[in-house]
């Protein structure tokens, strides 16, 4: 299985997309940090660390579960529903410059979802998407604004992402079929 | 999950925990600035209560609100069954008009499991006559939990008119798989023969019941269902079992304090109790519409393969 990112890179990735976050944002005011479950919640509280290196300041952080907007939810007579975790958005998003961090970019469906759910949390100034990996393939019009590495996939390939804080090690593998 | 949720015992262990940390997740949603989540857009739930309920009955339709699901309640006091329909025949019409779940309420128990065998929409036990009440037991294990943080080894000791509660069935059922060690008190007349079948312990001295209890849940005397000389009078119930703050003192120190409502105040319970600093009994209310929103989640999806 080839690693198309190693601990290294996945480091330096996100030391660059935090500096590229200051600089379009013009310093880290009203910005805030929501990381979709599983993988980008330690992927925001990273960058959140990184951002404090930078400008000093805390960036809030928060954690989104997108299982109740996904829009394959009811679709299927057969198999349990997905498991449901705790959303946590301890700070007002209105008004707020939000970062909303996934691990992989795909379809685009899982953002879709995301918009929705944080739209019902109330009304940000601007939502910026940041992934730590693009493998193409969108299905919807949707377009990451940081991306740490753009990885060229075919559809039956698949992308896995292990992140130390869950999977005790920093890694981004593609596996073949 | 099974198709309906009739019983306790229609939960696997895991699917027991499953909705409990669902109803965690659940739970946050009822404290956004917009308490709606669209998940079960599309789907028709039909509340249809034999029973007079406030509780329950708005418990359920916050719940399902909450899940985006269309509701509508039919309260059988305004209804075809007060011309003779039976329960059948209104079910049978119900289901004509395909509903996704129907969420019952009834004084017969069983009646559930008669709707199960008849209907295709998948059929949630809100309470069957001395049966079981499925939906409180998953609440008041949910609100053990999170006072305790655990519910194995825990004492728990229910108390009142065990003969005529669904509640307790359904909390005994599911508090010894939890691992819970149950006590139950009450006069003789309250007390099902056979109960020791259940894995619970027995006393006729609510004092002793209560001794180094971690919970303590107070049952209702139900007095639509007292046909016959139970107990003498109330206030001798009260004086003999009804929880005082002098037996709230036997309990552990961090003892919390139970009641499924609707509360009679001096027969079961004293007032200083219900409203005292160990009483969880609005958390309880509030809990319910995060568990039934997990039921009504999990029950949505597929059904698994008999």
């Amino acid at each position: 299985m080839p690693v198309v990112l190693d601990a290294d890179r996945i480091s330096r990735s996100l030391t660059r997309i935090a500096h590229e976050i200051v600089e379009r944002n013009r310093g880290v005011d009203d910005l805030a940090l929501v990381g979709i479950r599983t993988r980008g919640v330690p992927l925001a509280r990273r960058l959140a660390r990184l951002l404090r290196e930078i400008s000093h300041h805390e960036v809030p952080t928060g954690a989104l579960d997108i299982t109740l907007y996904r829009d394959d939810l009811m679709r299927t007579a057969v198999g349990a529903q997905p498991l449901i975790r705790r959303t946590e958005i301890p700070f007002s998003i209105d008004e707020q410059r939000i970062l909303l961090v996934d691990d992989v970019l795909y379809t685009g469906r899982t953002i879709r979802a995301a918009l929705d759910a944080l739209i019902e949390f109330g009304r940000p100034k601007v939502i910026q998407l940041v992934v730590l990996v693009d493998r193409g393939h969108r299905e919807l019009p949707i377009k990451a604004d940081y991306v740490g590495k753009n990885v060229p996939t075919s559809l039956a390939q698949s992308v896995q992402v292990h992140l130390t804080e869950i999977d005790g090690r920093d890694e981004v593998e593609i596996q073949e079929p | 999950m099974k198709k309906d949720l009739l019983s306790i015992d229609d939960l696997s262990t895991d699917e027991i925990l499953l909705v409990l940390d669902t109803a965690e997740a659940m739970r946050e949603i009822g404290q956004r600035p917009i308490k709606k989540v669209p998940t079960l857009r599309g789907k028709t739930i039909v509340n249809l209560f034999y029973e007079p309920s406030t509780r329950t009955r708005t418990s359920f339709e916050i719940a399902e609100k909450r899940l985006s699901a269309d509701t509508l309640n039919i309260a059988v006091a305004a209804s075809s069954v007060l011309k003779g329909e039976t329960l059948v025949d209104t079910a049978m019409n119900i289901e004509a008009m395909a509903p996704d779940m129907i969420v019952l309420r009834h004084a017969a128990s069983g009646a559930g499991h008669l709707l199960s065998r008849i209907c295709r929409s998948r059929i949630i036990n809100a309470g069957d006559g001395m049966h079981e009440h499925p939906t409180q037991a998953l609440l008041d294990a949910f609100t053990i939990r999170e006072h305790k943080k655990r519910i194995e080894g825990l004492k728990v000791t229910i108390v009142g008119d065990l003969l005529h509660s669904r509640v307790l069935r359904s909390n005994v059922l599911l508090l010894t798989r939890l691992g819970a060690e149950v006590w139950v008190s009450g006069p003789p007349t309250f007390v099902p023969v056979g109960i020791e079948r259940f894995g619970v312990r027995v006393s006729p001295r609510v004092d002793e019941a209560v001794a180094g209890a971690d919970v303590i849940m107070m049952l209702r005397i139900q007095q639509e269902r007292l046909h016959g000389a139970f107990i003498p009078s109330l206030r001798e119930y009260f004086t003999t079992f009804g929880m005082t703050r002098e037996r709230v003192a036997r309990a552990r120190p961090d003892v919390i304090i139970m009641h499924p409502g609707p509360m009679n105040r001096g027969v079961e319970i004293a007032s200083d109790v219900a409203d005292g600093p160990y009483s969880v009994i609005l958390e309880q209310v509030a809990n319910g519409v995060a568990v039934r929103m997990a039921v009504l989640y999990l029950l949505a999806g597929g059904a698994e393969a008999d």
